[in-house]
């Protein structure tokens, strides 16, 4: 650490308006610390604050319906039941198209690809974190979903008896589904899985890897006897931090997701909304408190859900992570 | 960088037969790595490829960038962009001034003077609200600036989310670069007589300036293209509002959502248009950070 108690200034000789400085400046960057730390209790206490009346005023179960009716503010019926499922289902297709390729591209920029080429192409994957959600959103609702059709088709007529590829509350041509959602969010949350799985893999001790090839190990058998048993919690953290993101994206899955009125039921062909687009698709009618505190309790599980799955990513990696 | 400090084996290998299975192992590995290497860059080449040649037609004309969408009709494909760059650049400008010393003092206090339950709580909550959704910090400043405080709709109410998602990019980056100053100068500092504050100031900071430059502009890039915000905390307007406090103010990201509802040929010209003006915008920005990042470690 860069403030060993033996790299402190001596204190005596100091003037007396100077250590008052040092008092200052300290307590200023103490402060600023501390803000960071209360702007998480304040969000919590805030949304908390405003979503009770509407929690109180519900007149539908709050975690099991599949209402969400709020225009008539005497009678507030909602449930995020559905928001829930949504969100879930898109979050984990997401993490289930985005682990696989993140590792492999982990791998790939750490122990395959030439090395004078690693960085050039560890930037070219960090280029698509730089590519703002509203883009991402433009070019699924607007280019990819067409052409995801076929794949859903194909899927929905010979999966069809697995709940997830059943037929959903949309239909499938025009794309729109959780589905497309899904592909777009894996698109999205690669960078993080790959750079925080990069990282772990660029630890490996070399003397573990030595070791492998002083046996004889091919490189496959190398990577799968020393990298990934190493990388393991990284690659964990990565995930959970990607699936954080998946959670909370807005405006992509707002743009893509079709709506229905119809329940949802587990199928990746269903529309519908997930908490964030929810949100977001309301936001022009944010006036009478009470319809609006239906939406802000709605973020809170949110957010509740976004702190537990941030804090079990540093959990798991011990504080190694940085995304 | 791989970690192997010898790239070949001093002697020829003793054993050179592997079997025909684990060699088409091997192989299939291989090949299955890189293929998820080019997967990855097929999403990136098509987004970009498709904001290119769909937006570029839009912002070829002179009047996209210096004149707004006031009192364009919907089917015309007239006026341009500039109310809407304005109000990305100002309420992106707004959040910097708040973030940046925010947190800058926060990483000083991290690096300098944090120790104990305090620093520990505040690193875990950095990195917790670098979680935090754009679409809840959206939700709370509206919980607390405008159903609270009682305060209009406005781009200063966006700038405030902006801050929350600013500030944990703002104190990683100047941690990590403050990190890597040596505690040589600290040492000689102070060995000077020279006190504890007066050095992280003139010592510190300074040295630490250009990885911190360039961490401010990733952040500012990466706050830039948020839509949630404006969506909850501000409406869309076609001129431009040089009121921060209150009124409507269009930002490229409401541009695009607005224009999106709107069927005509013109508003995909506009939509296609805006995302490609952001695109280029945050192009300038990544550039800029590696511009003043090697401009300003070369001349040390």
């Amino acid at each position: 650490m860069p403030s060993e108690p033996s790299t402190e200034p001596a204190k005596k000789v100091r003037p007396a308006h100077s250590q008052r400085a040092e008092i200052i400046f300290r307590s200023l960057a103490t402060a600023a610390g501390a803000t960071i730390v209360a702007a998480i209790a304040l969000i919590a206490l805030f949304l908390l604050i405003r979503a009770w009346p509407s929690v109180m005023a519900n007149e539908a179960n709050f975690f099991a319906s599949t209402e969400f009716v709020t225009n008539n503010a005497d009678h507030l019926r909602f449930g995020i039941r559905d928001l829930l499922m949504v969100t879930v289902l898109s979050s984990m297709l997401a993490l289930v198209i985005a682990v696989p390729v993140g590792v492999g591209i982990a791998l790939f920029l750490t122990h395959y690809s030439p090395k004078t080429m690693a960085r050039p192409f560890a930037m070219l994957v960090d280029l698509l974190a730089a590519v703002p959600s509203i883009v991402f959103g433009l070019w699924g609702v607007l280019v990819l979903a067409p052409q995801l059709e076929p794949v859903e088709t194909f899927l929905n007529r010979n999966l069809g008896w697995l709940f997830l590829f059943s037929d959903g509350n949309v239909t499938i041509s025009g794309g729109g589904t959780i589905f497309t959602a899904g592909v777009v969010l894996a698109v999205m949350i690669l960078p993080i899985i790959t750079s925080v799985s990069r990282e772990v893999f660029n630890l490996t001790p070399a003397a573990h890897i030595e070791a492998a090839h002083a046996l004889g190990a091919t490189k496959w058998e190398m990577v799968r006897m020393t990298v990934l048993p190493y990388g393991r919690s990284g690659v964990i953290a990565g995930s959970m931090l990607g699936l954080g993101r998946a959670l909370g994206e807005t405006i992509a899955v707002l743009l893509v997701l079709r709506t229905s009125a119809q329940a949802g039921h587990w199928s990746l062909f269903d529309g519908g909304f997930t908490f964030a687009s929810k949100i977001a698709s309301a936001a022009s009618e944010f006036s009478s408190p009470l319809p609006t505190g239906a939406y802000i309790a709605a973020g809170f599980v949110l957010f509740a859900l976004t702190f537990v799955v941030n804090a079990l990513a540093r959990l798991v990696a011990g504080g190694r992570v940085n995304g | 960088m791989t970690t192997t400090t010898l790239d070949k084996p001093v002697k020829a290998p003793t054993f050179r037969h592997v079997s025909a299975s684990r060699r088409i192992r091997n192989n299939l590995a291989t090949g299955v790595v890189w293929a998820c290497f080019a997967i990855a860059l097929v999403p990136l080449v098509w987004v970009l490829l498709m904001v290119v040649t769909k937006g570029f037609e839009a912002i070829t004309s002179l009047s996209w960038w210096e004149k707004s969408q006031k009192g364009v009709l919907p089917d015309q494909f007239a006026g341009g962009v500039y109310h809407a760059i304005y109000g990305t650049i100002v309420q992106t400008a707004v959040a910097a001034v708040i973030a940046v010393p925010l947190g800058i003092m926060a990483a000083v206090y991290l690096v300098e003077y944090g120790r104990g339950w305090l620093a520990k709580t505040t690193t875990f909550m950095v990195d917790i609200l670098a979680g935090v959704p754009s679409i809840v910090a959206a939700l709370f400043i509206f919980a607390l600036w405008i159903a609270t405080f009682g305060f209009p709709q406005s781009a200063f109410a966006v700038s405030l989310a902006l801050v929350l998602l600013m500030l944990p990019v703002v104190v990683r980056s100047t941690e990590e670069m403050l990190k890597l100053v040596p505690d040589e100068l600290r040492e000689a500092s102070y060995a000077l007589g020279i006190p504890k504050w007066k050095t992280i100031l003139r010592i510190v900071v300074p040295t630490a300036l250009p990885g911190m430059l360039s961490g401010i502009l990733l952040a500012l890039a990466r706050v830039m293209g948020e839509t949630a915000p404006v969506l909850v905390l501000v409406g869309y307007s076609k001129s431009i509002n040089t009121d921060l406090f209150d009124g409507n103010m269009a930002s490229l990201p409401l541009l695009i959502y607005q224009e999106l509802s709107n069927p005509e040929p013109a508003g995909r010209l506009r939509v296609w248009g805006a995302a490609l003006t952001l695109i280029l915008i945050i192009a300038l920005l990544y550039v800029a950070a590696a511009v003043v990042n090697k401009l300003l470690t070369r001349n040390r």
